[in-house]
């Protein structure tokens, strides 16, 4: 199995290197314009948050699998696994914060030991919990099979990723044999009634570029997948989120060797839509590490940037100070803003 | 690096024609706008004709961006070659079946 950046030595699995290639070539001498410049046009800068709706916690960045385009650095390799004590805090904030919507992701969110006691706890205050699954967790191992089960007692909403409802770019992505425990794992979702018609268990798909380019018509991919699905396997599913990949960590390291970093930067600032910029997730998005530091976004926890003001961390949580904040922008940012934009939640016009 | 007569980095450059002639040019881009949109084909099946095209007129930039779109589409590598052998085997015909002037010039002087 392929290594992490981390485990590999590699520089750019410090984060610095990585904000100094974002900020070099094709960026200085004015050759393109920065985020900032285009938000600034738009008399969008500075971004300001609108109120908190999800708190995002991610668990861990240990993962069964080693994609070739994670943003996160993730693998069976990391061993940062948020705190039991951490993870009471964060269950502390949501309770008096009023959070709507709790979003875990990882890694394998389901790999962190406490993950089913605090799912659990979620499940008894009525708010959404949204469990971003790669599926193959299911299939991974014994104590993971009634994961569904599991879900499905606790009204999850499951969001998972499936790069194409083939095995060639999905493996290509996702590595050896990834398409068939995904489609098997999906089959055991459906069984429970994820994705199924008046269920009320919500099985959400994910699709993300397989290089260089921005996904197509979220639309129209969403019903090509659910023709595909449907007649190859008899799999069901709710909506399909087409997201950009952003160029950081092993997707940036993967443009660089082919050679593809500087036309993807220009495709992605080419294709900058201001109207794309007000349903951006970090308008409403917290994102918490397994140490508990706070960020803008995922994105920015993985070249940690830290959401600017004294509210960093989760011991000094302050909703009225964090909704004033600047949110920190940099040119990964032209990945959630070109084309209809990208968000979680798939697009954001 | 190698000076060639194409520079992969000129297709992003391809909007800026509408510099020195902005009308025509901006008819232009519109024309193509449309010709692409979902019609009685759809967009997806326009941008692997737009590919076989590609090879047929045997432009790069064209190879590039339908390959790329063809991609996005959903084409699998396989559909994509076939549609290049379509391209291949049109212009192979179109050399071929002028065999048939020949054979009918070849034929006309022979006494």
């Amino acid at each position: 199995m392929t290594k992490s950046l981390s485990a590999l030595d590699s520089p750019l699995a410090n984060t610095q290197r990585q904000l100094q290639i974002l900020n070099s070539e094709p960026f200085v001498g004015g050759e393109l314009e920065n985020f900032e410049q285009k938000l600034s046009k738009s008399n969008q800068f500075p971004l300001k948050p609108n109120a908190l709706e999800v708190f995002q916690m991610n668990l861990g960045y240990m993962c069964n699998q080693t994609c070739n385009h994670c943003h996160v650095d993730a693998g069976p390799d990391r061993k940062e696994i948020m705190s039991k004590e951490n993870m009471e805090i964060c269950l502390d904030i949501i309770r008096k914060n009023k959070i709507k919507s709790v979003d875990l992701t990882g890694g394998a969110p389901e790999m962190n030991p406490h993950f089913n006691w605090f799912v659990s706890e979620l499940g008894t205050l009525g708010i959404e919990i949204i469990v971003r699954s790669n599926l193959t967790i299911i299939e991974a191992n014994k104590k993971y099979n009634k994961l569904p089960d599991f879900f499905k007692e606790n009204k999850v909403r499951v969001i998972s990723s499936l790069p194409f409802f083939s095995s060639a770019r999905t493996d290509k992505q996702r590595g050896e044999g990834v398409f068939n425990k995904s489609i098997s794992a999906l089959k055991k979702l459906n069984a429970v009634g994820f994705g199924m018609p008046n269920s009320g268990l919500v099985l959400d798909l994910v699709y993300n570029p397989v290089g260089p380019f921005l996904p197509d018509d979220q639309a129209l991919l969403e019903k090509e997948y659910k023709r595909e699905l449907k007649q190859n396997f008899n799999i069901e599913f709710n909506s399909l989120f087409t997201i950009t990949n952003l160029p950081i960590s092993r997707f940036l390291d993967y443009l660089i060797a082919s050679d593809n970093y500087e036309d993807y930067m220009y495709k992605l600032v080419d294709a900058f839509n201001p109207s794309a910029v007000d349903g951006l997730m970090c308008k409403n998005t917290l994102s918490v590490d397994w140490l508990g530091n706070i960020y803008d976004c995922d994105f920015n926890q993985m070249l940690q940037l830290k959401v600017a003001n004294g509210s960093n961390h989760i011991s000094k949580f302050n909703i009225i100070e964090l909704e004033e904040r600047n949110i920190v922008t940099n040119q990964h940012c032209f990945g959630c803003t070109a084309g209809a934009g990208s968000s979680c939640q798939g697009t954001t016009i | 690096m190698e000076k060639t007569y194409y520079n992969t980095a000129d297709l992003r450059k391809f909007g800026k024609v509408t510099e020195w002639q902005e009308e025509v040019g901006n008819k232009f881009f519109d024309w193509y706008g449309e010709v692409f949109k979902d019609g009685h084909l759809t967009a997806k099946e326009k941008s692997l004709i737009a590919l076989a095209v590609s090879h047929a007129v045997q432009c790069p930039y064209c190879i590039d961006a339908y390959t790329e779109e063809s991609i996005k589409k959903g084409f699998s590598e396989g559909a994509m070659m076939e549609a290049v052998h379509v391209a291949a085997a049109i212009r192979g015909g179109a050399s071929l079946v002028h065999g048939v002037q020949m054979m009918n010039k070849a034929k006309k002087l022979n006494v």
